[in-house]
């Protein structure tokens, strides 16, 4: 990993931790981040980690460019001796895929798409060499999924599969981007995940759609009262495949305020997760499920 | 109540100097897009200079007024009618319960800044009175203005003698012949030494495609890159990157042909190179910048940045002190 700093204007440094994604290159993003972030220097308003870069927004009226970035390269080694333990959660977020309002999208704008006469999944579990949609879907949902950025807009985690990188899902955007995606659709690009937290453009391949809101500007929602958006990185996400009915159930319980989303706090460990990230990952899955 | 919207025009939304804190999460600063404009306006009303306003773009809505108010409209050249009788603009103006406020045709610029003393009243989002419309968030119900809707102000702080002005040398707007100045950065090394200096020799237009969100612009030639081998993550198109954070001010140009810049309701990050930023001190021009108008980009180092931005202070502290 080679860390290269650029001045983005006069008001923001933009930091690139590595030039491809790896688990590693997001915890050295994010304890940066963290570093920055615990030093409060005068003059920096905005810290946004993101997949293995970073970017600070100061005023340069307040600190002079050059000066900021000399502390961040000052950072560089104590991020480089942190530990890459992290205090977190995991979160099932039920997903019904293969949907009904996706599929009606896909098929709007199937001419912006690489293969026209299919849909999404289909062409998501060709490429990736599943025989069927089904096995796809068990891929997608068998392993949990690391927030490693929230962004594009608001609310919007980027998810990052928790396995193997020849495991990983891989997808092409749209040949281009689609006017229009349902709220809280489940979406892949390139090898990351995303959930729509509103409804509008997008280019990510579509696989199904979540009835669980996790961004509500009104906070009427009940485990949004606290705060609009529910996803922040280093959360970690297992997608449990449901059907219509189960939908319609979470549905209606998300509206009538009985909906609490299965959510339970878990300590990951990236050197844990390197050297067995089966045995990592079934450990994750039996505190969410109690066992 | 104090303003019934009678029309609300293209897209007129409550605005101030916006919602920093909360990019990490994809919630951008919103607020003004030309701030300088929407400054003055607060000033020539009484208002502390970050004071929620409405921003028109294009086509300017029409207001009736319940009740007397102080006015002033900086910014975009649409010329001010109170009860169909032109008044001038970047300046303050008496109006009284049941007249009403309207527009002319957009003679220059874009973004009309309206100020009533006082301030709109909505509430507090985070911080800020501004309106994000693609996350339904501040401002009026989250939302551009509809007709019927009907806006409160807050109690007026100081007052200002009508007729108060701001000299036209003291005014800011893009001019005739734009000219953003850009420092080169981020990605820059993804496009050919030459497909960078063409970018700065070409002449582009806005495209349609011109909001908050971004201005995008056309007519250039299309960048050459760098061949590489894709980082794992980034996608196959030479124009992907791993997906990041994006600067406001950022220019991304998607498969190398249009060039986009971000502005103050930007995407927060995606998986599209930027060869650079527009520095601070000419985002304001970008919010007055009309569809098809002509800009070029010009290269400039930060000790240009930095002594531009000074400048522009420079500039809104004479004003500051006229009034």
């Amino acid at each position: 990993m080679t860390t290269r700093y650029s001045f983005g204007g006069d008001e923001h440094i933009f930091v690139e931790v590595n030039e491809e994604m790896s688990l590693d290159g997001f915890f050295k993003s994010l304890s940066m981040t963290n570093a920055v972030r615990d030093m409060k220097i005068a003059g920096v308003t905005e810290i946004c980690p993101a997949n293995a870069s970073f970017q600070i927004k100061y005023d340069p009226d307040v600190i002079a460019p050059d000066d900021l970035l000399v502390e961040l390269k000052r950072l560089e080694s104590v991020a480089d001796a942190a530990d890459s333990t992290l205090s977190t959660r995991i979160i099932e977020m039920p997903v019904y895929y293969n949907d009904p309002w996706t599929h009606e999208t896909q098929m709007r704008f199937r001419e912006r798409h690489q293969d026209p006469t299919g849909t999404d999944l289909q062409y998501a579990a060709r490429i990736n060499g599943y025989a069927t949609i089904d096995a796809f879907i068990a891929a997608h949902a068998g392993s949990p999924w690391f927030v490693s950025m929230v962004g594009f807009v608001a609310g919007l985690p980027f998810l990052y599969q928790m396995v193997e990188r020849d495991k990983q899902l891989q997808t092409p955007k749209y040949l281009r981007p689609r006017t229009d995606t349902p709220k809280l659709t489940i979406g892949h690009g390139g090898c990351f995940g995303a959930i729509y937290s509103v409804r509008g453009a997008g280019g990510y391949q579509m696989f199904g759609i979540t009835p669980m809101p996790i961004y509500d500007p009104a906070q009427e929602i009940s485990y949004l009262r606290d705060f609009m958006i529910f996803f922040k990185p280093g959360d970690i996400v297992k997608f449990k495949p449901i059907d219509r009915a189960e939908y319609d159930a979470v549905l209606a319980a998300v509206a009538d305020g009985t909906f609490v989303p299965l959510i339970k706090p878990v300590t990951f460990s990236l050197d844990e997760f390197k050297a067995d990230p089966q045995a990592t990952n079934a450990k994750l899955l039996g505190v969410l499920h109690g066992a | 109540m104090a303003l019934d919207i009678l029309k609300p025009g293209l897209a007129t939304a409550v605005q101030d100097l916006g919602r920093p804190g909360y990019y990490n999460l994809g919630i951008p600063l919103s607020g003004g897009m030309d701030r300088f404009s929407l400054a003055a306006a607060n000033l020539l009303v009484g208002n502390d200079e970050g004071d929620a306003v409405l921003e028109a773009v294009f086509l300017g809505p029409e207001i009736r007024f319940t009740s007397d108010a102080v006015i002033a409209v900086a910014g975009a050249d649409m010329p001010v009618k109170i009860d169909g009788i032109e008044q001038p603009t970047w300046t303050t103006l008496a109006i009284k319960a049941n007249q009403v406020l309207s527009f002319g045709f957009l003679k220059a610029g874009a973004r009309a800044y309206i100020a009533i003393a006082g301030g709109i009243d909505v509430p507090v989002v985070l911080g800020s009175r501004s309106t994000y419309a693609l996350g339904a968030l501040g401002g009026y119900q989250g939302r551009t203005l509809k007709a019927g809707d009907a806006l409160d102000l807050l109690p007026a702080k100081r007052a200002v003698a009508v007729g108060t002005t701001v000299e036209p040398d003291l005014r800011r707007g893009p001019g005739a012949s734009p000219v953003l100045r850009v420092l080169p950065g981020l990605y820059w090394h993804r496009i050919t030494a030459e497909a960078g200096k063409g970018f700065f020799e070409d002449t582009w237009k806005v495209a349609p495609e011109a909001d908050r969100i971004a201005y995008r612009f056309r007519g250039g030639r299309p960048l050459e890159f760098v061949p590489r081998e894709p980082p794992f993550g980034a996608g196959s198109d030479p124009s992907n990157i791993v997906d990041s954070c994006y600067p406001y001010g950022s220019i991304q140009v998607p498969a190398g042909t249009e060039p986009i810049v971000l502005h103050r309701d930007a995407v927060s990050g995606g998986g599209y190179f930027m060869l650079g930023t527009v520095i601070s001190a000419d985002m304001d021009l970008i919010g007055q910048l009309q569809p098809n108008q002509k800009a070029r980009f010009a290269v400039v180092a930060m000790e240009e940045a930095l002594a531009a931005r000074k400048d522009v202070q420079t500039q809104f502290a004479q004003i500051r002190a006229t009034l």
